[in-house]
């Protein structure tokens, strides 16, 4: 399939005339489908808050995935699921690609400067090796952390510890032994370090 | 969840970069005069339109005509209304337009000729147009309740426009006494932001709650049931002890006694088919149809609503005007912003590919909607949609309502993501 469209878009290059819609064959284009997300997520992608999280800059699998993790349930939520369940996994990848292209803005919300090196040193000590320089990367296909609004982490989390989110092996091990040292004044401190990213 | 992997990722790709591969919105006007697009209208069908041509193709002239300097929203207004939020706070200017290449006009558009392609104004001024977008929103029926017309919105506002009535509303409320009574009387279908009334009653009731804990709120309500009843119910007898002898609200449907006739302003009573009810405030929402332009542009069929074809909202009445937002028929969309941002931005692909010499390109579109009850209590209703044979049609097995069943975490995040909803869907209609 993926032939058949590269061909199609090579004939409308030719033609001179260049238009999103052709790109899917009679399905609505990346952009069509992702423009729909704005009103929630930000313009590009970029939420202005306070909780609903930026989806910019993320992989294009991890939001693929994401988007099947609503849509199957496995990922908990309040509305996404329901939307989730409007689209196909094809689609989940449109707006991947989209939202993956897009520059990440991170967001202006306020922290506790004092517990920002404290959160650094914890990031460096059991995130960093996944999500990697400073949570800023979206390599390896793990979320961007680093500028992303604290409420929808505190909810993810939250998600996590309820068992209505499932985290990942390596991820459920390092998080363990986060809480058994430093419990939750180290959660704090990490969120900090998210959230004072610029 | 499927857990995210070298493998699936290499599966996926291939689709998408073939996406990837077609450049989007490309500019075509290469050589020869630009194309002139004239939007009639600045709320959210309208500046989203506007904003989105100019993001598409930069080469296409964008004209916003809109007689006011600052638009209110409809949506959050009820938090205004409440003290929630400062009425500055749902105003919105439209320096966001014209950073983008927008040439916004504040004037009120009086005539559009849909022969000649040429928009007319209040001032005398003419917009020749290639195509034209109109979004002009509802306008109210003044006739439909004896007693009730325009001249009264003083004393009783409808406040279903962001704005100076919203501020009217809100320093009654503030200036009631304890006991007082207030009367809402929700419009029959279909009119714009289905569960406006009565996010509305819960928002005048949690102030009522807090600071005027004897007064009353009677809906007297032209329809039999209404949107979201199921959760606004649910959330009432929580937080306002609904359906108890102390309920701080009461609901009345058409057929028990909401079914009004007349309004009297001088006694503040609204005379139902069962009782004339006195009311401190009495806040007339009334039945609505497409927004004044759309009738003298000859856009509206005999309903007072706008017919449109569902992938480019061009008018099926006239050729080269869409009309979007509130005023089209766009059945299953509902009237509400979010839709009319969907209907904008696929209208915005359609005016771009089909100046080019171009067809549309396939739509999506979306709708959610939010509703504050209470602190900690947000709920919603959400949709995909799709295009198929001709037609605007739900994705079967999406969408639906706020689960009854949601625990207080869920409730809570849910208005917190009706403040983040309100916010991003603002910044990416007006910044």
């Amino acid at each position: 399939m993926g032939t058949k469209i590269k061909m199609m878009s090579a004939a409308v290059l030719a033609s001179g005339v260049l238009l999103s819609g052709a790109a899917t064959a009679g399905g609505a284009s990346a952009e069509a489908i992702s423009y729909t997300c704005a009103g929630c997520h930000g313009f590009n992608g970029n939420s202005t808050g306070p909780a609903t999280p930026t989806i910019s800059g993320a992989s294009q699998e991890y939001i693929t995935e994401t988007m099947k993790g609503y849509k199957d349930g496995s990922i908990a939520s309040t509305v996404m699921g329901r939307i989730a369940k409007g689209y196909t996994d094809e689609q989940f990848a449109m707006m991947g690609e989209f939202f993956a292209k897009q520059k990440m803005v991170a967001a202006k919300q306020d922290f506790d400067a004092k517990l920002v090196k404290k959160g650094a040193k914890l990031h460096d000590k059991y995130c960093e090796k996944c999500h990697a320089e400073g949570a800023t990367s979206a390599e390896d296909d793990s979320g961007i952390l680093a500028g992303q609004w604290t409420p929808y982490l505190e909810y993810t989390l939250s998600d996590y510890h309820a068992g209505t989110r499932e985290m990942s092996k390596k991820m459920k091990k390092k998080v363990k032994k986060l809480n058994e040292k430093e419990g939750d004044a180290g959660m704090k401190a990490l969120l900090n370090f998210y959230a004072e990213a610029k | 969840m499927s857990k995210i992997t070298r493998r699936n990722f290499l599966k996926v790709s291939g689709a998408s970069m073939a996406a990837a591969s077609v450049a989007a919105y490309t500019p075509f006007a290469i050589g020869g005069a630009s194309k002139k697009v004239v939007v009639v209208g600045g709320g959210m069908g309208g500046a989203t339109a506007a904003k989105y041509i100019r993001l598409m193709d930069p080469s296409v002239e964008v004209t916003l005509i809109e007689p006011k300097k600052t638009y209110h929203t409809g949506f959050m207004s009820n938090e205004v209304i409440s003290g929630e939020r400062t009425l500055d706070s749902i105003g919105f200017t439209y320096d966001g337009l014209k950073a983008h290449g927008v040439t916004v006009v504040t004037d009120r558009v009086s005539a559009i000729d849909a022969g000649k392609k040429v928009v007319t104004t209040e001032s005398g001024k003419s917009f020749p147009y290639d195509r034209c977008i109109v979004s002009p929103g509802v306008s109210y029926k003044w006739d439909a309740y004896e007693g009730y017309d325009e001249s009264i919105v003083d004393k009783i506002p409808h406040a279903w426009d962001g704005g100076p009535q919203t501020a009217t509303l809100r320093d009654q409320l503030a200036a009631m006494k304890d006991g007082g009574v207030v009367v809402i009387v929700p419009p029959p279908n279909p009119f714009r932001c289905p569960p406006g009334p009565y996010e509305r009653a819960s928002q005048m009731a949690m102030y009522l709650k807090a600071n005027k804990p004897k007064s009353k709120i009677i809906i007297m309500d032209q329809k039999e049931k209404f949107s979201k009843q199921g959760l606004f119910t649910q959330g009432w007898k929580r937080h306002y002890g609904y359906e108890t002898d102390n309920s701080m609200i009461e609901w009345l449907s058409s057929t028990t006694g909401g079914k009004i006739s007349a309004v009297n302003k001088a006694d503040m009573t609204v005379e139902g088919e069962m009782d004339t009810v006195k009311g401190d405030i009495i806040n007339v929402i009334p039945p609505q149809k497409a927004g004044a332009i759309a009738h003298t542009a000859g856009l509206t069929n005999d309903k007072g609503w706008c017919p449109v074809e569902g992938k480019t909202f061009e008018s099926t009445i006239h050729k080269n005007i869409h009309v979007i937002g509130d005023a089209a028929i766009a059945s299953p969309l509902p009237k509400s912003g979010y839709a009319a941002s969907s209907e904008a931005k696929a209208t915005a692909a359609a005016v771009v590919a089909l100046l080019g010499g171009g067809d549309a390109p396939h739509p999506a579109y979306v709708n959610t909607c939010y509703s504050v009850i209470a602190h900690g209590h947000g709920i919603s209703v959400a949709m995909v949609y799709d295009y198929k044979d001709g037609k605007i049609v739900k994705v079967k097995g999406s969408g639906g309502l706020s689960p009854m069943d949601a625990s207080d975490e869920m409730r809570a995040r849910e208005e917190q993501y009706a403040h983040s909803w309100f916010n991003n869907i603002t910044n990416d209609t007006f910044g």
